[in-house]
């Protein structure tokens, strides 16, 4: 039964201590949701052709993920195991529409540009990822951290690729022109196709991993 | 014939995986041996083949305008309630495969509930509204994308298996080489892009 799982609850010494700062900065490079936990793929193909949708997507995935993991880790001790994916995901789909009306009042030439990825925010293994692997099993405060960081390493990545996109695929960054097109620098196309952004994803991991030693065997 | 053609057209030609690039987390988290990679690829077929039909029912006869109350139409509550009908759907197949094969079930593991959130799932739900198929056509494409989702993942498994003999620098092996072998595959679909197998079986 639920009532009997629920573990005593010790307070942590301190609130921001070794555990919470190792949870915020693990997800960066060591326990990165895309390139290490594989979560994000997607998203992560689809909008990193430029800087700009790139940057408020990761800013919106960082608020959902957080928000969430700290609303299913509050109701996790009372969340039947047997209906628990669409109670998560209500909770998900509810924070989307929040993000996705927000974006709309405020800056509505992003949300007209991003509409569609707003949505399928849902859909992003990241929060559903983080929502089963680490929330349903840890308490608020340390779970909203796991969220905060876990959309900081996806913001990583997601400028990382868009970055070398935008520049080699437009001659651009953040609109900005830093490769002329009209006069000498001839745009690669390639790098605006989804195949680029793999072939992409797949030297970022063989760098990281070059770099990281431990990661290899990892998936 | 026009279901058939949807069939083959949704499995071969418009791949979800090589020439959309949709649920890619779990075909690159799951593709190292071809037996869990079938596993998880027949589970996607059955959730297909039920979420699509079920989300057509529920688009015309309860979303669409004038089905349940004259005048007024429920599309805004589309994405929620489809993402209930494929969470539902994925939470009793859990529990059912956790009784049929516990070996198959640690194995999926985390990738089993994340089935819902494949992008494959949703957008296949949400190309049958756009595209505006009958129910028997729903049902073609979503049988065809579920088949096409398997074949990518299993071809994907089997190249990886026999990678485990090549040599492969050490950072790149596993995800690195897979991101790269799925480019590969992803640049050879695009030569298939907009062929209508129509015109050759119609």
């Amino acid at each position: 039964m639920a009532e009997t799982q629920i573990a005593p609850q010790t307070e942590s010494t301190s609130l921001f201590g070794a555990k919470e700062r190792k949870l915020l900065v693990d997800p960066l490079n060591d326990d990165n949701p895309v390139t290490v936990q594989i979560l994000g793929v997607c998203s992560a193909l689809a909008v990193t052709s430029q800087v700009k949708p790139a940057l408020i997507m990761a800013l919106g995935l960082t608020i959902v993920t957080a928000m969430s993991n700290l609303v299913i880790s509050m109701m996790r001790n009372s969340i039947p195991s047997a209906i628990r994916m669409i109670v998560q995901l209500l909770v998900v789909a509810a924070l989307v529409q929040m993000v996705s009306d927000v974006l709309q009042a405020f800056i509505y030439d992003v949300y007209a540009e991003l509409s569609v990825f707003i949505g399928l925010i849902i859909t992003n293994c990241i929060v559903m990822g983080r929502l089963e692997a680490f929330a349903m099993a840890n308490r608020p405060w340390q779970s909203f951290i796991d969220g905060i960081g876990n959309g900081l390493g996806y913001g990583v990545i997601l400028l990382l690729m868009a970055t070398i996109r935008e520049i080699l695929g437009k001659g651009t960054w953040f609109g900005i022109t830093i490769l002329s097109t009209e006069s000498w620098y001839v745009p690669n196309n390639l790098m605006l196709l989804p195949c680029a952004s793999l072939f992409l994803m797949g030297v970022i991991i063989w760098i990281q991993r070059g770099f990281n030693t431990k990661l290899i065997g990892k998936s | 014939m026009d279901a058939l053609n949807i069939f083959i057209k949704a499995a071969f030609i418009d791949n979800m995986i090589l020439a959309y690039f949709l649920g890619m987390c779990s075909y690159l988290a799951v593709s190292k041996s071809v037996k869990t990679a079938l596993g998880l690829g027949v589970a996607v077929v059955f959730v297909l083949a039920f979420t699509a039909p079920v989300n057509w029912i529920v688009t015309n006869k309860i979303l669409a305008e004038g089905a349940i109350i004259e005048g007024i139409s429920f599309d805004f509550l589309g994405l929620i309630i489809y993402i209930s009908v494929i969470a539902g759907l994925v939470q009793f197949l859990e529990m059912f495969i956790e009784k049929v094969s516990p070996s198959l079930y640690s194995a999926l593991g985390i990738f089993l509930p994340l089935i819902t959130v494949n992008c494959a799932i949703l957008g296949a739900t949400l190309f049958i509204v756009a595209r505006e198929y009958n129910f028997v056509e729903a049902t073609a494409f979503g049988i065809g994308s579920g088949v096409g989702w398997m074949l990518a993942i299993v071809a994907l498994a089997a190249i990886r298996e026999k990678l485990r003999t090549a040599n492969v620098p050490a950072p790149l092996q596993g995800l690195g080489i897979a991101f790269i072998i799925t480019g590969l595959m992803g640049i050879a679909f695009m030569s298939l892009l907009g062929l209508n197998p129509g015109t050759y079986f119609g």
